[in-house]
């Protein structure tokens, strides 16, 4: 019966071929726990991408109401706090089997052997989840999003010639706002997603092209294994570990969100998420003039090195201990972002003011999470108050005109409904007293959609001829 | 048993394993989107129209605006809508719904004809809502009301148009 299903679409679609070549693809030194990182991002990409649309589905990316749906999202929406979290460990996650996936590769030499554009491709990919992680960042509109993304687009400033205007392009506008966060939220949503879906398909093809690099070590690479079974095991282990450490994660300690952002707080200290605290680190060790070298050109010269690795490295060697330059490069670049993220949690600690504010932060966050959700209040019509008309005579004609159900077709301001028009400048179309006998004898044209005469006493007549002459 | 069985077996376990964590990630991402289906949906509350002594010697329908506190998701719309005071024989108040139960006009009341006239198609209601002439299929419509602490209390509700009979728009 299966056989039969599988030959149908075998027929139709080549499956067995496909799937052949998928999983029969052969690894030189057999299977290794060390090869599972990228299926482990692949995994993740697409934990996030599932979790996102669902996010999506209750989620404005507006500044009066980013907030509020995220909040509406956390407290109220079932799964909503364990969804949420998923996505937010999710980014940190990616960063760290990312981290892992490069060290490998870095390690083992694997971008060696015609490998440049595949390890370029990874290069773009690793800028794009970097991209990721600060434009969502943004989205829940709370107060250390708020400031972390005021400084992390304020950097943009460094950037010669066109730095303000890059940073107006990016923010869209001098401050952060709504626009900001609609751009956030697109390039968050459908670009930076489109173009990981593309470059995944490229990184995936190039990879299959130059086929499985194998150990460093050549004598270890004479036998040969298939992708399954083995690799494939290890890849699913790897990947149940990982949505294991992310539920019982998300179940267990929920993200948190804080108060919503508020510009006015002079005091709030910013500090970005774990990840980008090594570079916001770093830019303190550069102010004013040397700015430019700390932000821009030390950055642009460390990510140029690191694309153009398989173009300095060309050697055929790939054993770790005899390429001291790449990889001893790469670890002392790793243990720096360290040592930064190190040096920046210590000072926060031993500056005693920084350390209160920052307690101040935490107890903030905690209390808003403690408190249930309130909703936003909307007024749902617009309303007129009566103070408004200076004049009690049109006063008294907009009180003629909701008794006698004029609101009724022409809406409670006169300004029309889908049953009647605007009557907003009518008297400029009825002039001198035309008014009066209009409302007492509607025209052919008015009766048939609908309008009755009018049947009060004359004061009543002349106090909403004078309202409806005060509509402009 | 052969390599091809223990492949098979394998593949068929480790169909059956994605299978079951792919089921149980489900669970919450179908919660999460089928959220809205468990909300009590009569997000309609008692609004405030006066103190219920206000309304006791009535000799003609008041025509009372009433402050209307609707959930819609993560908003609380805030409207208002107006509602005519009637008394009944034993001089309780009842409220009627100003929406036409033809084509959902605003009703007004007419001093001079001691009647509610529609102005859309001139439908006309007794004193007490009943319907007395024109194309409405029904009398006006009589919401919830009820007296707590001394003031007079309604529940906004919407009512189907065009039918006989009142029933309630959720």
């Amino acid at each position: 019966m299966t056989a039969r299903l599988v030959d149908w679409f075998d027929r139709r679609t080549g499956i067995r071929g496909l799937l052949h070549q998928a999983l029969d693809e052969p690894i030189p030194g057999g299977a290794r726990f060390a090869y599972v990182f990228g299926s482990g991002l692949l995994f993740l990409f697409l934990s996030q991408a599932i979790t996102g649309v669902f996010l999506a589905l209750y989620y404005v990316p507006s500044a009066d109401h980013a907030h509020t749906t995220v909040a509406y999202i956390v407290k109220e929406v079932s799964s909503g706090s364990f969804i949420r979290s998923l996505h937010v460990y999710g980014s940190s996650a990616m960063i760290i089997v990312l981290l892992l996936h490069i060290g490998q590769t870095v390690l083992f030499g694997s971008y060696k052997g015609y490998r440049e554009l595949l390890w370029l491709a990874g290069c773009v990919l690793f800028a794009l989840i970097l991209g990721m992680a600060f434009t969502g960042y943004l989205l829940p509109w709370d107060q250390k999003a708020y400031f972390a993304t005021a400084v992390g687009t304020n950097i943009l400033t460094e950037v010669p010639w066109v730095g303000s205007s890059l940073k107006q392009f990016v923010r869209g506008g001098n401050d952060l706002g709504t626009l900001t966060i609609s751009r956030f939220f697109v390039a968050h949503i459908f670009v930076l997603p489109a173009a990981i879906f593309a470059f995944v398909g490229a990184h995936v093809f190039l990879f299959r092209k130059a086929g499985a690099a194998g150990p460093p070590v050549r004598a270890q690479a004479r036998t040969t294994e298939s992708f399954y079974p083995r690799q494939v095991l290890m890849d699913v282990a790897f990947t149940a570990v990982l949505v294991l450490a992310l539920g019982v994660l998300a179940w267990f300690i929920p993200a948190d969100l804080g108060p919503e952002a508020n510009a006015a707080d002079t005091r709030f200290l910013p500090r970005p998420e774990w990840y980008y605290v090594p570079v916001f680190q770093w830019l303190k060790y550069w102010p004013g003039a040397r700015a430019i070298v700390g932000i821009v050109v030390i950055p642009a010269l460390v990510a140029a090195l690191f694309a153009g690795l398989p173009f300095l490295d060309r050697s055929k060697e790939r054993r770790p201990w005899r390429r001291p330059f790449s990889v001893g490069g790469f670890a002392v670049v790793m243990l720096s972002l360290v040592g930064l993220g190190v040096q920046s949690r210590v000072q926060d600690e031993r500056d005693p003011a920084i350390s209160r504010q920052l307690a101040l932060q935490h107890d903030a966050v905690d209390a808003f999470m403690k408190e249930p959700f309130e909703p936003e209040v909307t007024a749902g019509a617009r309303k007129v108050e009566k103070a408004a008309f200076v004049n009690t005579t049109v006063a008294h004609g907009k009180d003629v005109f909701a008794a006698q159900a004029c609101d009724a077709c022409h809406g409670a301001d006169a300004r029309g409904s889908e049953s009647a028009p605007s009557l907003v400048g009518v008297a400029a179309r009825f002039p001198n007293g035309q008014l009066t006998q209009i409302v007492k004898t509607p025209n052919a044209k008015m009766s048939d959609g609908g309008m009755q005469p009018l049947d009060a006493p004359d004061p009543d007549i002349a106090a909403l001829v004078a309202y409806l002459e005060s509509l402009q | 048993m052969t390599e091809q069985t223990r492949r098979s077996f394998l593949g068929g376990l480790l169909a059956f394993g994605t299978t079951a964590v792919g089921a149980l990630l489900a669970i919450p991402l179908a919660r999460f989107s089928l959220d809205p289906l468990w909300r009590t949906t009569s997000g309609v509350l008692w609004s405030d129209v006066g103190p219920a002594a206000d309304f006791r010697s009535m000799t003609a329908p008041m025509k009372m605006q009433v402050a209307i506190e609707q959930r819609d998701g993560w908003r609380k719309v805030l409207s208002e809508k107006p509602v005519y005071v009637v008394t009944r024989g034993d001089g309780r108040p009842r409220v009627l719904s100003a929406v036409c139960p033809h084509l959902g006009c605003s009703i007004g009341w007419s001093d001079a004809k001691k009647q509610f006239i529609c102005p859309c198609h001139n439908g006309a209601f007794a004193p007490d809502g009943a319907l007395l002439s024109g194309p409405p299929p029904r009398g006006m419509d009589e919401l919830d009301a009820r007296i707590e602490g001394g003031r007079l209390q309604v529940r906004y509700q919407y009512f189907r148009q065009l039918v006989p009979t009142r029933e309630v728009l959720a």
